[in-house]
């Protein structure tokens, strides 16, 4: 489903004194399909642009289309639930999402609200506890008797049981153990590619943008600060500065390389194991020539 | 020597009679001035822990001394006067109807004089770059913000013990490097002990000493620098070592010595300007 903003603009509290423009003026559009991460300091407006992905928001000004779907300030769409089936979104802070008296209820909360079969939904609660890293004797937990990073799996598993077509994901990771982080978006992009998703990442890792990523937007103070392909974007190290970012950390580090030893090695997203192989060429190179 | 702020003597707990064991004959201690990052995959113990410090749970065995306090129901208010708690999610912990009444909360039960109150409200705001916030409802505030203001809310307790439970997970990373700039500032020039829990490489990276908890059992104990020489075993316990060591590792694979272990950018590059000379 393709997703496009037009002109929006999203006001909290209006017409009162504490009156906010959350979202201002923003225009995009996300084909079907890609993989896109959103990035932003701290209030940028991020939360506020991804819960109109689902109409829990609707525009104050302006018009947000999902696929057939039409959102405006005085108009939503018929099948608002029809909708929340195909566009599921994770929380920042997973709490948010939990209610059931236990763990297993939460995940299958999701299918059942959808009339997906009995059957059906037992086989999606078993595989995706599995591949959410979530281990068996949690499923008759109550779900608030948890880790916080437990929290965010049983969170996630939710979301991913009603097998959306669209998946936004709000900073999914946080909470999560190294390790965790790591399985959890290779689990996302391994299902991005394998159903052919549209996926939404709001990250403050500069890493995981790079490393997902066919495409990156930055929110300043809920306008539209720079967008384009991630290594074309997120290597702007006075541009990032300015709106409080940075760029990756090996990017910084091929910086003060290129400082210390006068050879600039190109950012190419490649992994530490092949930047390690050009550092020594560079090196035996350099020895070579003095 | 430092003055002994906190120590886990013997520590097991569990949350029920039939509950497995969470924390296992946990023994660490903590001193003055010290900055500790504990780490260890999800569910490991770690906010079980930070939870026992300030007594909100207790433990069946074992006890747990600070500053010189056994932990018990009747020491808590007086406990909790030295111990400030950062909770994952700060939802939990808000109380005020506006943030500067939620930083105040936390001084009204210590007793604070209203006019050095109205000063500390300023400086931790300031301090966390939420001054314009003040008359706002904390829930309506986004989530990066929402830590921010937990985190002001803690230190204008001026507590001895600092527990920081994945406080700045939500952060931009600027905005993480400044919050631990202001802590850092305050351990100079205050005591503060900071126990840090988290996630983040680079926050662990700035600890003087690391706890390391695998399934409730402390698992290492040392400075970031051993810890991280143990990359294959971290990543067995859910764990993975940061970039600069994770380079490292793949420079040694690739036949560039790197003799000492780096822990940022500065000292990898010394390594590589040493081996370079000499390859
Ligand atoms: N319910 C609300 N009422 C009023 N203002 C709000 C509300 N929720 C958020 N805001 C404000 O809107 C702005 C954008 O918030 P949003 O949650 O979208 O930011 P964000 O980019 O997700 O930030 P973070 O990285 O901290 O999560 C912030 O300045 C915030 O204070
Ligand atoms: N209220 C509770 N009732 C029962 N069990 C609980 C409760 N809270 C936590 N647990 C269990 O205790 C164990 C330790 O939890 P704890 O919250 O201390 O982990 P943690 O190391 O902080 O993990 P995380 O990194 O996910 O935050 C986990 O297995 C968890 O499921
Ligand atoms: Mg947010
Ligand atoms: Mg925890």
């Amino acid at each position: 489903m393709d997703i496009t903003f037009k002109h929006v603009s999203y006001i909290y509290q209006r017409k009162t004194p504490f009156e906010h423009k959350a979202i201002d003026d923003l225009s995009f559009h996300i084909p079907t399909g890609t993989f896109t991460a959103i990035i932003g300091h701290t209030g940028s407006g991020k939360s506020t642009l991804i819960q109109h992905l689902n109409g829990l928001m609707r525009p104050s000004e302006g018009e947000v289309t999902i696929g057939d779907y039409r959102l405006t300030h005085d108009e939503k769409p018929n099948h608002m639930k029809a909708l929340r089936n195909r566009v599921g979104v994770v929380f920042q802070y997973p709490e948010h999402q939990l209610f059931e008296e236990t763990v297993k209820k939460d995940i299958a909360f999701g299918p059942e609200n959808f009339q997906v079969p009995e059957k059906e939904i037992e086989n999606r609660v078993r595989d995706i506890t599995q591949e959410v890293g979530l281990s068996e004797e949690l499923l008759e937990r109550s779900p608030f008797d948890l880790s916080g990073g437990q929290m965010r799996r049983v969170a996630i598993a939710g979301v991913l049981a009603t097998k959306p077509d669209v998946l936004v994901l709000d900073e999914p990771t946080a909470g999560l153990d190294p390790r965790g982080q790591r399985d959890m978006m290779d689990m996302f992009y391994d299902m991005h590619k394998r159903q052919g998703l549209t996926t939404i990442l709001v990250t403050h890792s500069m890493e995981d943008a790079v490393k997902y990523a066919d495409h990156v937007m930055i929110l300043n103070n809920g306008t539209k600060y720079m967008e384009g392909k991630p290594e074309d974007v997120l290597t702007q190290r006075e541009a990032l500065h300015n709106v409080q970012l940075d760029v990756p950390e090996m990017v910084q580090f091929l910086n003060a390389f290129s400082d210390k030893f006068g050879t600039q090695i190109p950012f190419q997203r490649q992994s530490e194991a092949d930047l390690a192989k050009e550092i020594r060429d560079v090196l035996k190179g350099a020895r070579r020539n003095e | 020597m430092r003055d002994k702020l906190v120590e886990f003597k013997n520590v097991s707990f569990r949350y029920g009679e039939d509950e497995p064991w969470v924390l296992k004959n946990c023994s660490f201690e903590i001193y003055e001035n010290e900055a500790i990052a504990i780490i260890g995959h999800n569910g490991s113990g770690k906010s079980t822990i930070a939870k026992l410090m300030n007594g909100l749970l207790f433990p069946q065995e074992g006890a747990i001394v600070i500053n010189g306090r056994t932990v018990t129901q009747d020491s808590i208010w007086e406990i909790r006067k030295d111990v400030g708690m950062v909770f994952q999610n700060p939802d939990n912990q808000f109380v005020g109807t506006t943030v500067q009444d939620d930083v105040a909360f936390g001084m009204e039960n210590r007793g604070i004089e209203r006019g050095e109150m109205v000063k500390r409200i300023d400086d931790t705001l300031s301090a966390v770059g939420m001054q314009e916030y003040r008359l706002t409802e904390p829930h309506k505030l986004s989530g990066g913000q929402k830590q921010r203001v937990a985190i002001a809310g803690v230190l204008a307790i001026f507590p001895n013990v600092l527990i920081l439970d994945e406080a700045t997970a939500m952060l931009d990373p600027r905005g993480r490097t400044d919050i631990m700039k202001t802590i850092t500032r305050v351990m100079a020039e205050r005591s503060l002990s900071l126990i840090t829990i988290t996630h983040d490489l680079q926050e662990v990276v700035q600890a003087e000493r690391v706890i390391v908890m695998n399934e409730g059992a402390i698992w290492d104990e040392a400075a970031p620098r051993e810890i991280f020489e143990k990359k294959a075993e971290l990543r067995q316990i859910g764990l993975d070592i940061p970039f600069v060591a994770a380079l490292s590792d793949e420079l040694q694979k690739a036949g560039v010595p790197i003799n000492h272990e780096a822990l940022n950018h500065r000292e990898l590059l010394e390594e590589l300007w040493t081996s370079h000379s000499s390859m």
